[in-house]
């Protein structure tokens, strides 16, 4: 158990430092500014120690009455103005570097996540809850972007002034320095006691609220139905049962963890005594002015914070590893196999479609797909029936490409789809599916969104093809209608009746229409199925469709069942056949 | 953020203990540098008469340790009133979040969007609380200990006090300008971010289309274009933030300048020693030391506020129909029986008077007395929308009726049976169940008489236990069988393992479409409800179990009123009536067979599922197509069949 715990822990460790070296690498190409602010972070913490040492000076020129050296305390004021100023500006010239170096580095890493989203097969994307890649692309991080600025803002000015403060106070006095730096390391131990005790604490709380989170996220997400049982109180009280506990936890973690600053202030202040006392018997004896003391004085009173900065600044940065190595975690997934440097590029497909010996699972324990043999020639329709489950949305995943087969091959006009380019043999293919989908922006680019450079006209006659125009026209802004993600206030059909306009723009050579009409009223459908009958004309076309009506003038009818093709033929012959397509067919009259 | 604040008032002790301890420690503090001036003055005493006094260094430097001990003390408490009204603030308001959502109506719950709901209830209360923590604690102590050395440093010297008196307001310029400048530019920061989000979301849920037009490099692209922005936004508020601290620096440092100056004057004519002017500078450089820490923590302020002005954003988010409605409510009881009385009156001699059209349904409705359920020429716009989505319907429901619905999409079936339960107010006409105005009957008695099973088939995370008691909190054993087995949901349970305690996971997500469809047909039906709504909620189950599932709910008990909205002709035919919508009017009411002579939406709808009929019916309909039974229903037709003509 212990080695265990021991063996997970060195995990962890190497993956932050895995993580960490792949920040750095992300960093190397601001190498130039990071140098640049480094500079000048020097320059900052060396100017800021030595203007309590002028001032320390210049108080030493304040013997008593009638003993000020006039000229000598205006000359010091003048380089206390000069360092003051070249502080300020290398100090804000500094936090913008930074700045810039951290927004960058976030903003490379975003791109570098979305590009490989764009490239991860389906299978990855599939497997996975889109919240969780989401909120590794935006929340995690924006908590790394966090942690990086802190670092780099508080974390070399920290150390540098630490070390900074340390070599003046050598130099001044070493004595005094030493009761300094006797004294400081047990801020670090209060610091490190009280962190330890919080974290189960902090990890009580985010387990608390996450299971408030789900709660919201069911009942808000399902508002409706709350109301429609009148199940509103009883929902209050479930939550308010949570929200009491999590108060009880947030109190205990907050308060704990808030115990670190008035501690270290106490550190901070027990230095400030040590300094005080023992200067004061060195500068009896003569060891140190009383103007070096002042300056030793507020160096003590600034000289802890570093350390709390920074003992801060490394469990920020550990939270900002650890959120790093999810959006690295990502982006180093296996993208998938590339397209082939000699790939064909499909243009003007004839519509020759083989399946040959095709074997296909999407977990090797589940077998779907056997041995599925199919032959289609230009121009002929197949629709594909059977129940939920059957491996109909597979083939169209095949098909596609979105998945490669496990052995077998498909071709399309006799080259195997594998040695096609994934673009070309895509847009040979006009894709309408069940789930309608439909990008932010207006209704015309969404029409559009498979040919940029279509016409107004086209548009028009691809809208008014689809059935959809009419409805078009009705909206507030007509084609300059913006709509928001996932279609907001457009119904499903209406939806589903833009995603054929989409298709009917294109006019690709092959067709893809999976449960494209399931949203739409038989009425509706009856037209836009003689739309389609028209597009369908010389174009190799699969349909899939829980409505036998809408597939009986297919040329082959492929009736699949637990992944295996169990019938194949025209709907009459099928209906001859008298299996399961013909009771499948019949159940629709029952009742 | 006002409007919060009222969430603090239960913690109104803690909130000013808090601060009260902040004061002391501060106090404390600020009697440091005296303690050291004195020190330097009396224990040191440089060049003065008398030599050192050890003994004082000793005293004062316990007196330094005291202090600190004291210090420490009243600030540890501090901290554990602050986190209390802190953490007691979010959790109320989190709650008082959480109630007004529950007490939203449907038109506010379309308007509201879930994910937004979500963030505003979690990560921005988080960032409220500690933003509150963070005022208590610091917010005030800095004011304390910025002023406090002013005004330590006036019992030293008045004129050097003077230069604090001229800092502290230009401090106070730098920090609150800045705060008031950034504040909008973060919020814009935060809608860039929501944009990233926003695309990033999208190019997942919508992969297999992009992927299928071949658009990722355009995708990459806009989310290029995105991040550029938002980069753009951080760096350019980062670089005004970025100003606050060497300007406060270099503030505070000109002071010391002048200090050193004044203080040099004041000790030549020996109105200041040197320990004093050590004692001034110490308090200079104190506030300067409080200013750092103020600007850190300055960011994660400015952020609770925008975050607050979302939170307040719900709160701003009020049911304005039923407020309309109490006040009707309220204006006179006897207005109830008068409308009353007014029904029955419109369906004896005003309603013949009228149309043909409501002439006819009311002789359908007539059983003796008052209909169960009447839709009185009642029309429906939503709130915002343009147009009307359901117009003048009108039609009558007797006990135990089981009436369908059918339309094309979009025709307002949906919209038709959700007036029923009031989920949204009727907009033109009544609505009136055994006589009673729908919209004066009291939420949860009309919610009670309604089992409702909606077209998205949710389940909550639990048992099938639990989520078949979001029906009937206290439904027995046998009860939910005998409703589990009305809804064809037998086998779906003792599939399971722990029968009826099977678990549930979120969203009934470990459960197939069809079988959750059955469950919450089991859920609604738990509560013997005297109106039964099926909203299209027999798609995922096939012919067979609809038809089973239609039959059982035939022979429910008692006299279950059942609404029958679907696409499928099969699933309505057999009803008592069949209501016909077509773009939000009735197209057509009555029997299928009536419905197939007269309607001819109805039958174009009918004959599209039924290809073959259209063949028989062809020869069978012209016989019959003068039948006078049903003669106010031809008017009806010509109009449905109008309408659909000027599409």
């Amino acid at each position: 158990m212990a080695a265990d715990k021991g063996q997970t822990k060195k995990n962890g460790q190497s993956s932050q430092m895995a993580a960490m070296r792949q920040v750095l690498r992300y960093i190397r190409r601001y190498w130039l500014m990071v140098g640049f602010s480094l500079a000048l972070a020097a320059v900052t913490v060396v100017l800021t120690l030595y203007v309590p040492i002028l001032t320390g000076d210049a108080v030493d020129l304040l013997l008593g009455e009638g003993m000020v050296a006039f000229p000598a305390v205006f000359s010091i004021m003048k380089k206390i103005g000069i360092a003051v100023a070249v502080t300020a500006l290398s100090q804000w010239v500094m936090n913008t570097c930074n700045n810039h170096i951290t927004y960058h580095v976030v903003k490379d890493i975003r791109e570098d996540a979305f590009e490989k989203l764009e490239k991860l097969p389906l299978k990855y994307l599939d497997a996975h809850a889109y919240g969780d890649i989401v909120s590794r692309v935006v929340a995690d991080v924006d908590t790394f972007a966090d942690g990086l600025l802190m670092g780099f803002t508080q974390l070399f000015t920290g150390v540098l002034t630490i070390i900074g403060t340390l070599i003046f106070m050598m130099v001044t006095n070493v004595p005094i320095a030493l009761v300094v730096v006797c004294i400081t390391p047990v801020s670090f131990l209060v610091a490190r006691f009280i962190a330890t005790r919080t974290y189960s604490m902090f990890k009580l709380q985010s387990e608390i609220r996450g299971e408030q989170t789900s709660l919201i996220e069911e009942t808000i997400g399902n508002q409706k139905i709350v109301k429609t049982f009148s199940r509103e109180e009883a929902v209050k009280s479930q939550f308010g049962e949570i929200n009491d506990r999590l108060q009880g936890c947030s109190l205990q973690a907050i308060f704990f963890s808030s115990i670190t600053n008035p501690a270290t202030r106490f550190v901070n202040s027990l230095v400030y005594a040590g300094v005080g006392i023992f200067g004061a018997f060195v500068a009896i004896r003569g060891g140190i002015s009383v103007g070096r003391l002042s300056c030793f004085l507020s160096y003590a009173n600034q000289y802890t914070k570093p350390f709390n900065e920074i003992s801060g600044v490394v469990t920020e940065l550990q939270n900002a590893l650890a959120c790093a190595a999810r959006i690295f975690e990502l982006i180093d997934q296996e993208p998938q196999v590339p397209d082939a440097q000699d790939a064909k590029v499909l243009t003007d497909a004839a519509g020759n479609v083989a399946l040959e010996n095709v074997y296909f699972s999407y977990v090797p324990e589940r077998k779907l797909i056997q041995n599925f043999n199919l032959t289609v020639k230009p121009g002929q329709r197949v629709a594909i029936v059977g129940p939920t489950g059957c491996g109909k949305t597979t083939v169209i995943n095949l098909l596609m490409r979105f998945y490669d087969v496990d052995s077998g091959q498909i071709r399309v006009d006799g080259t195997d789809i594998r040695d096609i380019t994934r673009g070309s043999l895509r847009t040979s293919y006009g894709m309408v599916l069940q789930e309608t989908w439909l990008r932010s922006g207006t209704i015309r680019d969404n029409i559009r969104m498979g040919k940029p450079g279509a016409t107004e006209s086209e548009v028009l006659r691809a809208a008014q093809a689809a059935h959809a125009h009419s409805f078009i026209k009705r909206l507030p802004q007509g084609y300059d209608t913006v709509i928001t993600e996932d279609g907001g206030s457009l119904s499903q059909g209406q939806k589903q009746l833009l995603c054929i306009a989409r298709v009917m723009l294109c006019l690709p050579p092959m067709l893809i229409l999976d449960e494209a009409t399931s949203s739409i009223d038989t009425r509706t459908e009856m037209r836009i199925q003689n739309a389609f009958a028209r597009m369908m004309e010389g174009r190799t076309s699969f349909i899939v469709a829980h409505r036998l009506s809408t597939i009986q003038e297919a040329d082959i009818i492929l009736v699949m069942k637990d992944g295996n093709i169990i019938e194949q033929g025209s709907h009459q012959a099928l209906l001859e056949q008298k299996g399961f397509y013909s009771t499948l067919y019949h159940s629709q009259f029952e009742g | 953020m006002n409007r919060l604040m009222k969430y603090l008032s239960d913690y109104k002790r803690e909130s000013v203990l808090a601060p009260l301890f902040k004061l002391l420690e501060a106090f404390f503090e600020l009697l440091v540098p005296l303690v050291m001036a004195s020190i330097i003055d009396r224990g040191i005493n440089a060049g003065g008469a008398g030599g050192a006094d050890t003994g004082h260094i000793w005293r004062m430097g316990l007196c330094l340790l005291a202090l600190a001990i004291v210090g420490l003390v009243s600030s540890i408490t501090a901290q554990f009133f602050a986190a209390k009204a802190a953490v007691g603030f979010s959790a109320k308001l989190r709650q008082a979040l959480f109630d007004h959502i529950q007490g939203l109506d449907f038109t506010n719950i379309d308007k509201a969007g879930t994910s937004t709901m979500i963030t505003r209830m979690t990560s921005d209360v988080n960032q409220i609380q500690s933003g509150v923590n963070l005022v208590l604690r610091l917010f005030l102590r800095s004011p304390i200990i910025v002023f406090g050395a002013m005004i330590m440093a006036f019992t030293i010297d008045v004129k050097s006090a003077l230069v604090f008196v001229v800092a502290i307001p230009l401090l106070a310029i730098v920090v609150f300008g800045i705060m008031i400048w950034t504040m909008p530019l973060y919020k814009k920061v935060q809608a860039n971010l929501d944009k990233v989000l926003g695309i990033t979301r999208e190019n997942l849920t919508g992969v297999r289309v992009i992927r299928a037009f071949h658009q990722e490099e355009v995708e990459e692209g806009r989310f290029r274009g995105f991040t550029k922005a938002l980069a753009d936004s951080q760096i350019f508020v980062g670089k005004i933030s970025a100003v606050m601290n060497p300007v406060t620096y270099v503030i505070v440092n000109g002071a010391i300048i002048f200090l050193i100056y004044i203080g040099a004057v004041q000790v030549n004519v020996g109105n200041l020693t040197q320990g004093e002017v050590v004692a001034i500078i110490n308090y200079m450089s104190q506030i300067l030391v409080e200013l750092v820490k103020l600007a850190n923590l300055i960011i994660t302020v400015t952020k609770a506020l925008a975050c607050a002005d979302r939170v307040a954003g719900v709160f701003e988010i009020q049911n304005q129909e039923r407020l309309a409605a109490v006040q009707l409510e309220g204006a006179s009881g006897g207005r109830v029986q008068e409308t009353q009385t007014e029904a029955v009156l419109g369906e004896t001699d005003q309603g013949m008077a009228e149309s043909s059209e409501s002439a006819g349904t009311v002789a359908d409705g007539i059983s003796g007395s008052v209909p169960f359920l009447q839709f009185d020429h009642v029309s429906l716009t939503y709130a915002g929308a343009g147009a009307e989505t359901l117009h003048d319907i009108h039609f009558s429901v007797n006990k135990g009726e089981t009436i369908g619905v059918i339309g094309g999409t979009g025709s307002g079936k949906s919209s038709l049976v959700s007036l029923i339960p009031g989920f949204y107010p009727v907009t033109g006409g009544h609505l009136r169940l055994e006589g009673r105005d729908v919209s004066r009957i009291p939420e949860d008695e009309l919610r009670g008489m309604v089992g409702m099973v909606p077209q998205k088939a949710v389940l909550f995370k639990g048992t099938i236990r639990s989520n078949l008691q979001w029906g009937k909190p206290d439904a027995t054993e046998e009860e939910m069988w005998r409703a589990i087995d009305t809804a064809q949901a037998r086998e779906v349970v003792e599939g399971k393992r722990g029968k009826l305690d099977a678990e549930i996971a979120q969203n009934g997500k470990n459960l197939s479409g069809g079988q959750r469809q059955r469950l919450t047909i089991a859920r609604a039906l738990v509560r013997s409800p005297r109106i039964l709504i099926l909203d299209d909620s027999a798609s995922a189950l096939d012919y067979a179990t609809d038809a089973k599932l239609r039959n059982a709910i035939r022979g429910l008990e008692g006299q279950t009123t059942t609404f029958i909205v679907s696409q499928r002709a099969s699933s309505i035919r057999h009803a008592d009536k069949i209501v016909v919508l077509d773009d939000g009017e009735m197209a057509g009411i009555g029997t299928h067979d009536e419905l197939l002579e007269n309607c001819e939406v109805y039958r174009e709808i009918y004959f599209s599922q039924y290809p073959e009929e259209r063949l028989k019916a062809a020869g069978a309909g012209n016989g019959t197509s003068g039948n006078e039974t049903s003669g106010s229903g031809n008017d009806r037709t010509e109009k449905g069949g109008q309408s659909h003509g000027s599409r």
